[in-house]
């Protein structure tokens, strides 16, 4: 996890309980805080495009911290998020206006009901892993898929079905400024909440099993059940991101969560860093301002006389989803440790300036 | 029960599980090769269908001759696949591996899309007649082909292991890489040659296919669709593949007609696959020829 040359000098660590602080120094901690404390008063200050954009890295920040859960600390590898992510969103839906559930109540449950059939899907892996594993979350991916499309009383077919906004005390939160705050807080409180997971006994083991099964069953830790416990708490976490999704929207249809989504989570979780926290956020934000950048990009290219190329203008969604691909290929061509990693690299660089090491 | 119909359908399914026992084929021989579980194999079906499409609306080549065009194409598109893509990956943990076949299957699918436009184009017309007739069954003269040529592809394949010295260099590195290196093979060599290999035989696949469905997106989902038909048979085993790739085939035929006939689901077709891929690896999970890893402490 955290490397001794990334403390200040003098700052040595003397017992187990110093070593696994969720912030590594003082400095982190305080920028964090500072952080969330400046994201508070984002509405104030930054445009609503820019609101929704944070929003959808709120939702899609906590999925894909399931999913790194799940791969990046655990080793098992899952094609099926984006479907787990979907039956979050529906099961909210479902919830809220077959059962009259207030919703913030809804997303909670939903998250629980995704982890039902996520460990349902996941039982596999407590007998088989890597390749095998992949593809039968894929095969899991299109049968969730199919039953998406199929179950009328649940997910309303192939009108979708609708959501209502989260309220509290009477409060509707159906703006995009008010929603904001809701989707802050699921993402800080759920990121705590992962932080705290990887510093208990549980995080532990799923390390364990990442970096070696065979030891870590010879030390005693139970491989079915931590495969399956992890299988279980990223499709919890993938609930919550779908239902807040739902909430947010106010309407779900079944085409969004095809295997091309569980493909971009993945693809997060790659350019962030594997097994990495802040990673998960870092590779996020990097795919939510992918496709925006791009498009501000071909917008520069119309206005000049040379960029002005019909194939290209006409193409930006192409461009969009080839750019997914090469962002991915390149990533674990070049940096196969993702941003997380470069930003550590990029930290020592400065702390050690002028020298090298 | 409508018989005719079944026979129809599991004829039409034994005809198709020929084609997806040649493309399970190639997702073997890379696998066992180079042991990398190739995610774009459904895009060397595109591709290689896209441009024999290509070579005979735009260049105007007669059929054999843009066939075999796009076949070359094709062979040295997967050598440079490999040298580019692939060869960095060598030593990577396996979802990296995954990850970067994933990454070229959005890749190549977008751009074919971009290039070609997403309405599906037919091929100009190969053979007079549209269907024959055989033993009272209508079959389609490009089906027909196709079994044709897949029948040749896998006696190709059995000449080629067996009797090549390519073809035992590439059994003796999937045997054992540093064994064979160490006797003078070039692992390197084997590995550009498997992935050509597989890329050209896929776009063989493709282009009959294209011929009866035309061409378009949906021949990508090919390539999803033959991870069943492996499994079952077994990841590593190219005989495997091919009973695997048959079964499949009248399966999802054979589901579909007892939706059609009977349950009313809908879209059995599609899914019935899945359910059995599911199935296969809760109880079997090294399929029916496939060898069992067997690991050491």
């Amino acid at each position: 996890m955290s490397s001794l040359s990334m403390r200040p000098c003098g700052d040595f660590r003397t017992s187990y309980k110093q070593d696994n602080t969720i912030f590594e120094t003082k400095t982190i901690r305080w920028v964090t805080i500072f952080t969330i404390i400046a994201l508070c008063f984002a509405p104030m200050l930054v445009d609503g495009y820019f609101i929704t954009l944070l929003i959808q890295i709120s939702y899609l920040g906590i999925a894909a911290l399931g999913l790194n859960i799940l791969v990046g600390y655990t080793g098992q590898i899952s094609l099926g998020h984006g479907a787990f992510f979907g039956f979050g969103a529906f099961a909210s839906a479902w919830l809220n206006t077959s059962f009259n559930i207030p919703v913030l109540l809804c997303i909670p449950l939903a998250g629980f009901l995704t982890m039902g059939v996520g460990m349902m899907f996941g039982a596999p892996a407590a007998r088989i892993k890597g390749l095998y594993l992949a593809i039968a979350t894929l095969a899991s991916q299109f049968i969730i898929e199919d039953f998406f499309a199929r179950a009328e009383w649940f997910s309303g077919g192939a009108s979708g079905s609708m959501a209502n906004p989260v309220s509290l005390f009477g409060f509707d939160f159906n703006t995009d400024q008010s929603f904001y705050y809701v989707a802050l807080f699921a993402l800080v409180f759920m990121f705590i909440w992962g932080c705290n997971l990887m510093r208990s006994r549980d995080g532990r083991a799923f390390i364990a099993v990442r970096d070696h099964y065979l030891s870590a069953e010879i030390m005693g830790v139970k491989l079915n059940k931590y495969r399956l416990l992890s299988f279980g708490i990223s499709s919890f976490y993938a609930g919550i991101g779908g239902a807040l999704y739902a909430h947010y929207l106010g309407y779900v249809s079944a085409e969004g969560f095809t295997i091309m989504m569980s493909i971009q989570f993945l693809a997060m979780i790659i350019i962030g860093g594997l097994g990495s926290i802040k990673g998960t956020l870092m590779g996020v934000i990097f795919m939510v301002f992918l496709p925006e950048v791009l498009a501000s990009g071909v917008g520069l290219m119309k206005m000049t006389d040379w960029g002005n190329i019909p194939m290209v203008v006409d193409g930006l969604a192409y461009i969009k989803e080839m750019a997914i691909g090469v962002v991915i290929i390149c990533f674990l061509i070049f940096e196969p440790e993702g941003l997380s990693h470069r930003w550590t690299q990029i930290k020592n660089y400065w702390k050690f300036y002028p020298f090298a090491y | 029960m409508n018989f005719e119909l079944l026979t129809q359908l599991i004829i039409n399914g034994l005809i198709v599980g020929l084609l997806y026992g040649v493309i399970g084929m190639c997702f073997v021989l890379v696998y066992k090769s180079t042991q990398i579980v190739n995610f774009a194999q459904g895009e060397f079906l595109l591709i290689g269908a896209w441009v024999c499409w290509a070579s005979l609306i735009y260049l105007e080549l007669p059929f054999f001759l843009g066939f075999i065009l796009s076949l070359v194409f094709m062979a040295g598109f997967g050598v440079l696949l490999q040298m580019i893509v692939l060869r960095p990956m060598i030593g990577e943990p396996i979802i990296s591996v995954i990850m970067v076949t994933i990454g070229l299957s959005i890749f190549f699918q977008a751009l074919m899309k971009w290039i070609f436009g997403v309405s599906p184009q037919s091929y100009p017309q190969v053979f007079d007649d549209q269907s024959i007739s055989l033993l009272g069954l209508n079959i389609e003269m490009a089906y027909l082909m196709s079994t044709v040529i897949a029948l040749i592809i896998m006696v190709a394949f059995y000449l080629f292991f067996k009797h090549s010295k390519h073809g035992l260099a590439m059994r003796a590195t999937a045997f054992d890489q540093q064994v064979s290196q160490s006797l003078g093979i070039s692992v390197k060599h084997v590995f550009a040659m498997s992935w050509g290999i597989a890329a050209t035989v896929s776009a063989t696949a493709g282009i009959v296919l294209g011929m009866v469905n035309g061409v378009s997106d949906s021949l990508s989902i090919m390539g999803i669709k033959v991870f069943p038909a492996v499994i079952l048979g077994g990841l590593d085993s190219i005989v495997g593949a091919i009973v695997g790739g048959i079964i499949i085939g009248v399966l999802e035929n054979v589901a579909e007609f007892f939706d059609s006939q009977y349950l009313h689901i809908g879209n059995m077709y599609d899914i019935a696959p899945f359910y059995v891929l599911l199935i296969i690896l809760w109880f079997k999970p090294y399929g029916l020829f496939g060898t069992k890893d067997i690991e050491r402490i």
